[in-house]
């Protein structure tokens, strides 16, 4: 038990250290299209609401957020796949895309963000008529 | 017409390595070394355990997840957390990235000898299961009258 200890204090005093370089997780995404639009789809465990950021700069879409994980005073960790507490990826657009018009949606800590095409691109059913 | 959202030759790759080097470096940095239980690297859900001197700390990191579906047990001081992911998929609609975790999944770590299993919660906010394990009484620390 002792040995425990000890090593958790180490790694408290290492985790202040890191802490300034701390880097983001690239969060896993599903990306997909259909005739009206692109929808992506990010894992963000921990992140709520009010922690997330969508930024659609022209033709570059970044999203950010910090999760948010409730722990008690004086916590010392003994494992951690996780070691960083912030999401951030980013993607280019292509022109055909209406980032003004995206949509987004957070739930259970999964991002759904829906990005349109602008009309002009938007298939069209052509009717033949018969005469 | 393709920009890098659709592009998953190039960059998704450099990401990737770019990743596992991170994770190398992090990975390779931690005090811990791996039990016999612990998985490969980059299995879902990724897990985080902390302790305080009254009790264990279990976070695992698992978005979308039903949490009534998931099986919690603890037995002697090993806990392990079963459950499965299916993500809503487009039927139809074409995929350029499909990295996020679909299928079963079953993760088991080992606590203090003093986990107590009768004092467990859990709860689940915003994609995290947090499972709160309450240590016996004699392993707070206790100071001791010397007569």
């Amino acid at each position: 038990m002792k040995d425990k200890s000890e090593i958790a204090k180490q790694e408290t005093g290492n985790v202040q250290n890191r802490q300034e370089h701390e880097r983001p997780i690239s969060p896993a995404v599903d990306i997909f299209e259909d005739e009206s639009g692109i929808t992506l789809q990010a894992d963000m465990p921990g992140v709520s609401r009010d922690r997330l950021e969508i930024e659609i700069d022209r033709d570059t879409l970044a999203i950010e957020g910090k999760a948010e994980i409730p722990m008690p005073e004086g916590l010392e960790a003994i494992y951690a796949d996780v070691r960083s507490t912030r999401y951030r990826r980013s993607f280019t657009l292509s022109h055909e895309l209406n980032g003004d018009a995206a949509e987004a949606t957070l739930k259970d800590g999964i991002l759904t963000l829906r990005i349109p095409k602008r009309e002009q691109y938007q298939p069209r059913k052509i009717e033949v008529q018969v005469s | 017409m393709f920009g890098s959202l659709r592009n998953f030759e190039g960059g998704l790759f450099d990401d990737f390595r770019r990743l596992e080097r991170e994770m190398d470096q992090l990975f390779s940095n931690g005090p811990w070394t791996g039990g016999i239980r612990a998985s490969a690297r980059g299995s879902y859900p990724p897990i985080n355990v902390g302790v305080t001197p009254e009790r264990v700390d279990v976070y695992l990191f698992a978005a979308g997840v039903d949490p009534k579906k998931l099986e919690i047990t603890l037995h002697q001081n090993l806990l392990t957390i079963k459950g499965e992911r299916r993500p809503m998929r487009e039927e139809g609609a074409q995929y350029y990235r499909r990295e996020r975790f679909d299928g079963e999944f079953h993760r088991a770590v080992n606590l203090p000898d003093d986990a107590d299993p009768e004092r467990v919660e859990a709860n689940y906010q915003d994609g995290v299961l947090h499972v709160a394990i309450q240590r016996q009484e004699s392993a707070k620390p206790r100071q001791i009258e010397v007569k």
